[in-house]
């Protein structure tokens, strides 16, 4: 296109426009990036910094490199963040059971009701997180609707309870995060192109083998974001062990929550969340490398 | 043609037939009423919410034992100040960090996919990992940023909290819809004489729009709905969500379901004026 | 080795290839420079405390010449805890003063409440209230120290001085009672639903050891769950040392981890004792008798909920009125703190809440002006001097660091 330069004035038009042209992505993306830069990046290296200091409330805080708040973060709740770890990968892979035959059928056989079910799903999830929270609270309490008519006609025994265990707060968080599994895997599976699985249906002999063959493994980026968006906030959640949750069932985002808001020990409870970043971090990146991902982001 | 030969030396037609009735039992039945039962579970606690915003269990708080039938609750839904207050908060909060994330995100997304620049990887590791770092861990070191610096918590704190967590969410979701866009359109109209402005505006904007809605409704979504990064920054302005929240400690008030009964029903408006919408330009389409 | 022609070129460069560049080291020493920049700037940061050069007894805000420059407005901005009040007395308030009432039942448990006002009093902003409820033994005791609670005018409190209950009078937290007056006063006691349950827990250790396993009900703060642990260890709350709070920690634990305790509450515990899913629970006096009072007279209609008080002795608490920081208008709070001691309100208020009232002889008044002998006749309401005497109250900390030896005890009891 700018292969005929010109004259003088031509050429300088041609350089500003040019230099316009670089600049452009620049100015573009300026607004958002910076905005990162100074309430994510920013943030999180004060965070750093308040993880290191020492002090409380009355006096103050200084920095004074302790590194043993990390130290002491994990001697003191290294059980709340396995537990949080292990309570986030079973609602995750819930989640993706439960979310990957429905987002197959809408994807695969929904037809011209795609966009209706895939509202249908989303719709419960308008209502604010927490009223949900709380309908399941409302739902599965003793006497409740559902258990209380279970026992009233003594099919579970009189002292049975779902809250205040572990098997509710896992519910509860499988059920709140459910569409940031089905959406990304109803991407991924609507993207397949259909001539590929016709092909491999004329290829193969059974349908198992289409789909194990073909169909599964082109939808693993969406399984890969499916997973991202899931299990992260999962283990970070703590609403919902909160109101659905007993003793033995707190999570470290609880602990973290308390630490800040309540005992306002800030430096202890920045190296929590640190320490819980570096651990979903690397989490993330074994995974990806075993996925054979290359360029994460382009999953995201 | 020797594909089709193996088919039938491996599979004899007798055998084809039951499996075809196997797949189609599968894809026309199992998966199906899989597919409704799941819709149906997800709809429990909106159903139970429903029915008991019209439960008679007295102003205080919500009971499970059926107490009559009543839509006082509906009558008096703003009796509770609080409540009128902390949605106002929730929904100033939801729109101006929208137009803002949106109109961010949208620039960035544009930058991302038209060119190549010093930085970009940096960036889109950036905006990976802002999408990847746990809500906590966003909302405690913005609070550490803002403890720091002795500003104080209110609706500004948390507004820019809002747009940061939306940013990265808008810019993926327009970066979506613009890849695998020709924008050699655009290319032609620049050859029809028109400038960068008019470009933007006639060609490339309403082409993208559909990206940017939706972008907008996700970050709307997510706003509307924050709990816990609005938990650390919002000091002692109350959004919806944090309303509820503090008032379910002494109970949940009967106006609380039905506040989340209407705005489900907004939704299902939205839902069906979508469907609505899509069968007539089926039709005209 | 021979240095010579023999050697594979290969290997040679690989040998003498420069591994850093100049540029590498060019980037090492930025990278450094600005890390070390940084540093010095982490140094410098730093949360500032509450320093004691702001605390009203150093800016002279609260002194006798402070509250004589204070004028007196015609607004008061309340906070408090929900169903609190008789409502009828903000009215009769206003008629009297002259005073307009922004009631606000916003604090729905003390730590979410200072969660939210002392990082705004720590920049050195009002809260945007006049007055404020909350309890001793904590969250009062912190705002103290951390100075954010404008001291008293007593010459404006007379009514205080004439009918309190000498036990609320220069309490162990608040000497003086130079900085609050207590609004009223509870039990931390033994809740449980007569109707399932068919022998009530009599003391705290009867509660840890209960059969109804998975449906026992505790405290989850730093106060109402381990002082009465430490009483029914036998101990002294306040003069207990560290190996007393372990000693006493145990069977709380023990009680956690074989399933006993169903959850550590905080004040939601009186929903899920209602709802069934707990059935006998620690318990604040006033929530029990609000339970089992019927629907009609403002109660929940749960006419099964009782109260126990442990025989081993019960905790007494107050919630106290306080003046915040930089409130508008603290005159308001001293006019409206005197009007809630006088007889006739404080009995109205009695009647209402069913908490301890801090004025005994509002006792008569319900009694005979307001006919209602079931709160007048309360040892939870109107509880007598033998009655207190068995009580202890919360634990007073000397300093930081004890505080945080008995929360590094404690917490791990209800937050693991």
């Amino acid at each position: 296109m700018e292969q005929h330069l010109g004259t003088g004035v031509q050429l300088v038009e041609h350089r500003r426009l040019k230099l316009r042209r670089r600049l452009a992505p620049y100015f573009l993306s300026a607004p958002g990036s910076l905005w990162l830069l100074l309430f994510f990046l920013l943030p999180l290296v004060f965070m750093a910094s308040v993880s290191l200091q020492t002090g409380n409330l009355l006096q103050g805080f200084r920095m004074t490199w302790h590194f043993a708040n990390y130290s002491d973060a994990l001697s003191l709740y290294h059980v709340q963040f396995v537990r949080s770890l292990i309570y986030g990968s079973i609602a995750t892979g819930i989640t993706l059971v439960v979310s990957y035959p429905l987002a197959y059928w809408i994807a695969f056989h929904g037809g011209r009701y795609k966009n209706t079910l895939l509202l249908l799903i989303l719709l419960p999830f308008f209502v604010t997180f927490v009223i949900r929270t709380l309908a399941w609270e409302f739902i599965l309490s003793d006497q409740g609707i559902v258990l209380g008519t279970l026992k009233h006609w003594h099919l579970l025994p009189q002292n049975y309870h779902v809250l205040a265990t572990s098997t509710a707060v896992i519910a509860g968080i499988a059920y709140n995060y459910l569409p940031f599994m089905a959406l990304p895997l109803y991407v991924a599976l609507e993207k397949i192109d259909r001539t590929v699985v016709e092909a491999a249906r004329d290829l193969y002999s059974s349908n198992r083998a289409v789909f194990s063959h073909v169909i599964l493994p082109l939808s693993l980026p969406g399984v890969f974001a499916g997973l991202l968006l899931t299990f992260v906030p999962a283990v970070g959640d703590y609403v919902n062990a909160a109101i659905l949750g007993g003793t033995n069932n707190v999570m470290i985002g609880n602990i973290i929550q308390l630490k800040y808001l309540q005992d306002f020990d800030y430096p202890l409870a920045s190296a929590l969340s640190f320490i819980l970043m570096a651990a979903l971090l690397i989490g993330i990146f074994i995974y990806a490398r075993a996925l054979g991902t290359r360029q994460i982001e382009e999953y995201v | 043609m020797s594909v089709a030969t193996a088919r039938e030396i491996s599979t004899p037609r007798a055998e084809m037939a039951p499996r075809r009735e196997r797949h189609k039992r599968w894809t026309r039945f199992v998966l199906p009423v899989y597919a409704w039962l799941v819709i149906v579970y997800l709809m429990v606690p909106i159903a139970v919410m429903i029915i008991y915003s019209f439960n008679n269990s007295g102003f205080k708080k919500v009971s499970f034992r059926w107490l009559g039938f009543t839509t006082t609750y509906y009558k008096h839904l703003f009796a509770i100040p609080d409540l009128t207050a902390s949605m106002k908060n929730s929904l100033v909060v939801a729109v101006v960090s929208t137009l803002i994330a949106t109109a961010f995100g949208t620039l960035w997304a544009l930058a991302l996919v038209r060119y190549r620049y010093r930085g970009k990887q940096t960036s889109e590791f950036v905006m990976f990992l802002n999408i990847a770092a746990p809500e906590i861990v966003l909302g405690a070191s913005l609070l550490s940023l803002f403890v720091t610096f002795g500003v104080p918590r209110n609706l500004v704190t948390i507004i820019i909290a809002h747009v940061m967590f939306n940013v990265a969410f808008v810019a993926i979701t327009v970066r979506a819809r613009l890849t695998g866009f020709d924008l050699t359109v655009e290319e032609a109209a620049k050859d029809l004489g028109a400038n960068a402005w008019t470009t933007f505006w006639k060609v490339t904007f309403p082409l993208i729009w559909p990206g940017i809605l939706a972008g907008a409704l996700l970050a709307f979504a997510l706003s509307i709905d924050d709990f816990i990064i609005t938990n650390f920054v919002a000091g002692a302005t109350q959004t919806f969500p944090l309303w509820v929240w503090g008032v379910s400690r002494v109970g949940i008030p009967p106006q609380v379901f039905v506040m989340g009964t209407l705005i489900f029903m907004v939704g299902l408006l939205l839902a069906v004026g979508n469907i609505v919408l899509q069968r007539r330009k089926a039709r005209e389409g | 080795m021979r240095v010579g022609p023999d050697i594979d070129p290969a290997l040679w460069r690989g040998l003498t290839a420069r591994r850093v560049s100049r540029r590498d080291l060019f980037k090492a020493a930025g990278v450094t420079a600005g890390a070390m920049g940084l540093s010095a700037i982490l140094d410098a940061c730093g949360v500032a405390g509450s320093q004691a050069s702001k605390s009203p007894s150093a800016t002279g805000v609260g002194s006798q010449s402070w509250w004589d420059q204070q004028k007196k407005t015609t607004q008061l901005d309340f906070a408090n805890w929900p169903l609190y009040i008789d409502p009828s007395i903000l009215k009769t308030f206003t008629k009297q003063t002259g005073i307009n009432v922004t009631y606000q039942t916003v604090i729905n448990d003390n730590d979410p409440f200072l969660a939210k006002i002392i990082p705004a009093l720590q920049n050195g902003q009002g809260t945007g209230y006049d007055l404020c409820v909350n309890t001793n033994g904590g969250p009062m005791d912190r705002l103290i120290a951390l100075g954010f609670v404008i001291p008293l005018d007593h010459r404006k409190i007379p009514n205080f001085f004439k009918y309190a209950d000498p036990n609320v009078k220069s309490p162990t937290y608040d000497p003086g009672n130079k900085y609050t007056v207590t609004w009223q006063s509870g039990f931390t006691a033994i809740g449980y639903n007569s109707k399932e349950v068919k022998n009530p827990p009599k003391t705290f250790n009867e509660l840890l050891n209960s059969p109804y396993k998975g449906k026992v009900g505790m405290f989850g703060n730093n106060q109402d769950l381990p002082c009465p642990a430490l009483v029914a260890a036998g101990y002294d709350v306040q003069t207990s040392t560290p190996d007393q709070w372990k000693k006493a920690a145990e069977p709380v634990m023990r009680a956690r981890d074989n399933g006993t305790i169903r959850a550590f509450y905080d004040q939601s515990y009186i929903d899920s004792l209602e709802n069934g899913d707990i059935l006998v629970t620690q318990a604040w006096s006033g929530d029990i008798f609000i339970a089992a009072a019927p629907k009609s007279i403002g109660g929940d209609g749960y006419p099964e909920m009782r109260l126990n008080l442990p025989t081993e002795g019960s905790i007494y608490w107050h919630d106290n009125m306080w003046i915040p920081l930089h409130a508008q208008n603290p005159v308001s709070s001293m006019m409206m703190m005197n009007f809630v001691y006088d007889p006739p309100i404080a009995a109205r208020n009695a009647d209402f809440i069913w908490y301890v009232s801090p004025v005994p002889s509002a006792k008569d008044i319900v009694l005979n002006d307001l006919k209602d002998p079931s709160v007048a006749n309360s040892p939870l309401v109107f509880p007598t001097a033998a009655d207190i005497a068995k009580t202890q109250g919360y634990r007073v900390w000397k300093d930081q660091a004890e505080e945080e030896e008995w929360n590094s005890i404690w917490e791990p009891v209800y937050s693991s």
